[in-house]
């Protein structure tokens, strides 16, 4: 029962940093574009984020400092892929190694620093209810990116923008012969994707867990990639995907506060065990991901 | 006479070492149906991508109502009211009819329901608005296509190759289409090779050849031949005449074979039947999405059909329902695939390398390791017997032309001595003189006792080729016609599903 | 109407050699500017640091021997990798199969910390290739059977295999005579790897990863397999037309990967560390990933980009003793370097085309 109580009140914070991290992503691979260094994105937004932080800048340019430094970097990958037509996969891993080195880089004078998270907001007549109340006695940010999933389905669903960039990714050279800019489009929503990687990692480093550490962000940016497929490129099954990863990575403290003799290696494996697991029975429905998927993920865009 | 809507004026693009277009000028007349006619390769493709704005001509002038412009972007172009049809159509699978115009022309989606379905009415384009793009068949997409230019009120609506993708009685409903906008002001440039279509159509006709503008012609004074001759610069050559040779052994036995397909986009085959025997040649007309590629993997062996399924598939009097391409090849299969770079051909590698793909059991392996020198020889001779032009054996097969790629592939299959040859599309791109070559050595081939399979989406190539014919339509094979008995109609018929006819 | 002028990439007629050669060094070039500068950014004299990096690593004969004993386990995981890459297989998770071959091949002396024999290391070895196969093939099973993204499994896998790692260390394989450390008992003479150099750690295994770089010259650029595989990764559709199973390729890739980097890991433990310790997952995993690209995905190449990457290792190290540059350093230089290196290759296939002409006037018709 407290392990329940405990999973639900900090299941939305921990389910954070994937949600933004997978949104951003989601709309890089909707233009057609695989950005596979998440993880470097992230880390360098929570470096850049924990930095200002620390030396007083306050949480909000934090956060927009974090997501500006990690957009800077997916524009590297941007004009390497996009203007050059260089490989994704093997560009978005220098990113990735790159942006995790110079997190280490700026962050090392800061290693094992912390600093002050923000309050909790409770909704009042809600956050007191038993058992369920914790849910809803959460930080601005986790209201925030609420709101902002809500909006993203809305334009992704919804507008014309949202048809734009599903006919770039499914097909580039169409959508160039009636006249769209596609390297443009693709620039911008790798260009996005970098700004939410990095305020994903903000949120990880000054306000989940608010202090540094190299290699903090410890493979959720992978996550948040694998996190794509698992929602098949559909905002709200992201937004339950990257819910099921909070509840997973509370599962270990709250396993442990129940006192089960469950050695501790494999509880802090069990996020990644989890992704192994679905990514198969996702994937293994090749149909599902026929359908839902971008068809020129991947593949470079020439005239 | 009236000011042209569009002039070009000395329009010249190179690409590498290719005049696609040299001084090319043109004149459409507000109104006009106006041809460009030329084989493939002549330089029409590259003319609609400047007129487009697709890419920029490297010499010459574009005026359009007598003011130059430069044609930057296909936006620019459409600012300016110019519409294109292209043959591979420019839609999106994943969206709606609705979706598809909403990205080209401003207005509500319910607006614009409404819109689609009376211009429908008007020029005979009917489609349901709300229908996915996937679920169309070809010949609805092209009204999509054409519905999303009307809309956008053009002043210029450029067609590539339209009557390619579509059965003989709806190509009569588009002339149809087409002459009502022209009575409404609308200009059309129709790109095309068929010269009958280019008579009953075109008002004008200009006629490239090399890049060059070779005559500017009304077509209604010109018979189809004297057309054909201005259009490749010499007499067309006859076709090889079919004579009948003895039938030999069954060498394909395909009997009630059904696949459904994986592909949610795919087309499922249904109980498909059909046989071939040695020294004769069958040909699988149809237009295309009707499950010639799911056909061409399965006898290939690229689909391998499922151990319980039911049917016969045997080559050579083996059961190969379950071998894999390379088995097949073993009892003397070979098969020419439609798409020649990236599937017959690996275009970032040598020729050299592209003969061992499937010829490698010509002694090109041994204990494991790539005998160079056989590959190599085996190479030279295939572009040596084939007319192959290329700088050797070492030139990267994307380097080469279409119609010489596909000589090499075909030389290639060739020297496998295949007792069963199969081709998907074997002249589609390739210019006149090499589609010569290549339907030549296919009747000389069955002449000789060889089994072939052709699919085609070109009637006048399987009516020219065949023995027998039968239609593939929506994943089902039509019964078998005889070609010196059967009319085009008859096929025409059957390719739009309007009936199951045999014999 | 003004034409806003951008060069033009267009695609060359064919791949240009001298540019594919070039690369490489045009890359490490970039790299070093933009890196000098941000040394010069945190108050580190880019010089000093230049000095030790790329210098220093070879005016010793023990700083020297470093750099080889490094290189050997880079050489030998990026050939593996290389493997699949050119096949479009991308394992990169090779840092996890590193540490399942460390831990198989730590097994031994564990279980037997009295055994002796000349079988010892030998067999050693063998089980921490096998321990980095099997790693693997549960990425080419996922992916063959499962459909599942081999990127993104073997990734996991890698963070898995430091967890199953840890729980060993800290929990049944921890050396009771050890003062509580995570680490295993010191391993028997006969576990350890013969020294190739007096003097120096460097052993037998740098021999071992030079003929495991000759077997794939023969196997990617003579036999009938490697050029299945090479299909495969450039035309898929022209490997299913020829019959190449793509099922086979995605295992052999996998499982050639993942057994040379197991057996890296072995001799990991069996060489210079001589007992099994947390600190063996250095990243070399992930570093063969930029050495087998940096070598062209050719085997040539990547035994002077393995040389390359163990410089930059060694030289990282001095450069953080000498000039007091932060460890962090090399990975920037890794990641900047790779990222230098796949902008470099793309005009090996095109060229940047300036426009000639940029007409500005509006004319009438005459």
């Amino acid at each position: 029962m407290i392990a329940i109580e405990f999973i639900l009140a900090g299941m939305l914070a921990a389910a954070t940093p994937f949600l933004l991290a997978a949104l951003g992503e989601l709309v890089a691979e909707r233009s057609g574009v695989l950005n596979l260094g998440v993880e470097g994105m992230m880390a360098l937004g929570a470096a850049i984020a924990f930095i200002t932080v620390y030396t007083g800048g306050g949480h909000v340019p934090a956060f927009i400092a974090g997501g500006i430094c990690a957009m800077i970097l997916s524009l590297f990958f941007a004009f390497a892929t996009i203007g050059l037509h260089a490989n994704q996969v093997a560009t978005g891993l220098a990113v990735g190694i790159l942006g995790l080195g110079l997190s280490a880089y700026f962050g090392k004078p800061f290693e094992s620093f912390t600093v002050t998270g923000i309050d909790k907001i409770a909704i009042p007549g809600l956050a007191e209810l038993p058992l369920v109340g914790g849910l809803f006695y959460q930080d601005i940010v986790v209201w925030l990116s609420l709101l902002f999933t809500v909006a993203l389905w809305y334009v992704l669903t919804k507008t014309k923008l949202g048809l734009l960039l599903k006919a770039v990714g499914e097909n580039p050279h169409a959508a160039e012969s009636i006249g769209y800019p596609v390297r443009l489009i693709r620039v911008g929503a790798v260009a996005f994707g970098g700004f939410m990687a990095g305020v994903a990692g903000a949120y990880a480093s000054t306000v989940y867990t608010p202090l540094w550490a190299d290699g903090m962000i410890a493979g959720r940016g992978w996550i948040a990639v694998a996190l794509v497929v698992f929602g098949t490129w559909m905002v709200g099954r992201v937004f339950l995907g990257a819910l099921l990863f909070g509840a997973v990575s509370l599962g270990g403290i709250a396993v442990q506060t129940v006192g089960l003799a469950i050695p501790s290696q494999l509880l802090t494996s069990l996020p990644y065990i989890v992704t192994i697991v679905v990514l198969g029975v996702i994937s293994s429905n090749r149909r599902l991901l026929r359908l839902n998927g971008i068809a020129s993920l991947g593949e470079p865009y020439e005239k | 006479m009236a000011e042209p809507l569009l002039s070009l004026r000395g329009v010249t693009k190179i690409y590498g070492p290719v005049h696609a277009n040299s001084g090319v000028d043109l004149d459409v007349e507000p109104g006009a149906i106006h041809a460009i006619l030329g084989e493939n390769g002549a330089g029409k493709s590259t003319l609609m991508k400047l007129i487009y704005g697709v890419d920029t001509p490297d010499e010459g002038d574009i005026y359009w109502r007598g003011e130059r412009f430069e044609v930057t972007s296909p936006a620019a172009a459409r600012k300016l009211g110019v519409g294109m049809v292209f043959q591979h159509f420019s839609l999106f699978e994943t969206l709606t009819v609705v979706e598809n115009v909403s990205l080209l022309v401003p207005g509500s989606k319910r607006e614009l329901t409404s819109r689609i379905k009376q211009l429908g009415t008007e020029f005979g384009l009917e489609v349901d608005p709300l229908a996915y793009v996937h679920a169309l068949s070809v010949g609805e997409r092209q009204r999509v296509e054409i519905i999303r230019c009307l809309l956008a009120d053009p002043k210029l609506l450029i067609l590539d190759e339209p009557t390619s993708v579509l059965p003989p009685q709806s190509v009569e409903l588009l002339f149809d289409t087409l002459r009502r906008l022209a009575a409404t002001g609308v200009s059309i440039l129709f790109i095309s090779h068929k010269l009958e279509e280019i008579r009953s159509i075109c008002t004008h006709a200009t006629i490239l050849r090399g890049g060059k503008v070779t005559g500017n012609v009304t077509p209604k004074d010109f018979d189809a031949h004297q057309l054909a001759t201005m259009m490749i610069g010499r007499n067309m050559p006859d076709p090889a005449p079919a004579k009948e040779v003895e039938k030999g052994p069954l060498l394909l036995d395909v009997a009630h074979v059904s696949l459904p397909s994986e592909d949610p986009f795919g087309v499922s085959l249904e109980d498909v039947s059909l046989e071939v025997r040695g020294g004769e040649i069958l040909g699988i007309a149809g237009v295309s999405g009707n499950g010639q590629s799911e056909l061409a993997a399965v006898i290939s062996g690229e689909t391998m059909l499922p151990r319980a399924a039911d049917g016969r598939l045997s080559m050579m009097g083996t059961d190969v329902r379950t071998m894999g391409p390379a088995a097949r090849r073993g009892f003397g299969f070979a098969f020419v695939p439609e798409d020649r770079l990236g599937q017959g051909a690996v275009p970032q590698l040598s020729l050299t390398k592209n003969s061992i793909l499937t010829a490698h059991s010509k002694g090109m392996v041994a204990r494991g390791m790539i005998r160079g020198g056989r590959a190599t020889e085996f190479t030279r001779t295939c572009i040596a017997d084939n007319d192959v032009r290329t700088p050797g054996a070492s030139a990267e097969a994307g380097s080469l032309s279409g119609g010489n790629l596909q000589k090499f592939i075909i030389g290639r299959e060739l020297m496998l001595e295949p007792k069963l040859l199969f081709l998907n599309q074997p002249t589609w791109g390739v210019d006149i003189g090499a589609a010569t070559a290549i339907r030549k050595r296919l009747i000389e081939l069955r002449n000789a006792g060889c089994a072939i399979l052709v699919i085609s989406e070109e009637l006048e190539e399987l009516f020219e080729l065949s023995d027998h014919m039968q239609v593939l339509h929506d994943g089902r094979l039509s019964g078998r016609f005889k070609t010196s008995e059967t009319e085009p109609e008859d096929i025409g018929r059957a390719m739009i599903g309007a009936e199951e006819a045999a014999q | 109407m003004t034409t806003f002028a951008l060069p033009k990439l267009v695609r060359r007629e064919k791949a240009s050699l001298p540019i594919l050669v070039a690369a490489p060094f045009v890359a490490l070039l970039a790299a070093a500017l933009s890196n000098l500068v941000l040394y010069a950014a945190i108050g580190v004299d880019p010089f000093a640091v230049f000095y030790a990096m790329l210098i220093e690593p070879f005016t010793s004969y023990f700083s020297f021997s470093e750099v080889l004993l490094k290189a050997g386990p880079l050489l030998l995981i990026a050939q593996g990798l290389a493997i699949g890459f050119r096949a479009k297989v991308f394992n990169i998770g090779a840092e996890g199969q590193f540490v399942l071959g460390a831990i198989f091949a730590s097994a031994i002396p564990v279980y037997y910390p009295m055994a002796s024999g000349a079988w010892l290391w030998p067999s050693m070895l063998i089980l921490g290739t096998l321990g980095g196969l099997l790693w693997a093939s549960i990425t080419a099973f996922w992916r063959v059977r499962l459909n599942a993204n081999e990127i993104l499994v073997s990734l996991m896998l890698s963070f898995v295999a430091l967890q199953l790692l840890n729980y060993l260390l800290l929990g049944p394989w921890k050396d009771p005579a050890g003062f509580n450390f995570p680490q295993s008992v010191m391993f028997p003479f006969d576990a350890l790897l013969p020294t190739l150099l007096p003097g120096t750690r460097v052993n037998i295994s740098l021999l071992i990863a030079l003929a495991v770089a000759v077997a794939a010259w023969f196997f990617t650029q003579r036999s009938f397999a490697g050029y299945r595989l090479e299909v495969g990764g450039l035309a898929p559709n022209a490997a299913r037309y020829a019959g190449f199973s793509q099922n086979g390729a995605i295992w052999i890739s996998l499982l050639i990967g993942g057994a040379a980097a197991g057996l890296a890991g072995a001799a990991e433990v069996s060489g210079p560390v001589g007992q099994l310790q947390r600190s063996i997952s250095t990243g070399y995993g992930y570093a063969a990933i930029i050495v087998a690209y940096l070598g062209g995905l050719h085997p040539i190449g990547i035994v002077f980009s393995a040389f390359l990457m163990a410089t930059l290792y060694i030289g990282g190290d001095n450069a953080m003793v000498s000039a007091g540059l932060p460890i962090a350093a090399v990975n920037v230089f890794q990641g900047s370097l790779l990222l230098a290196y796949l902008v470099a290759i793309t005009f090996v296939r095109r060229r940047l085309v300036w426009p000639q002409k940029a007409t500005t006037e509006m004319v009438a018709q005459p």
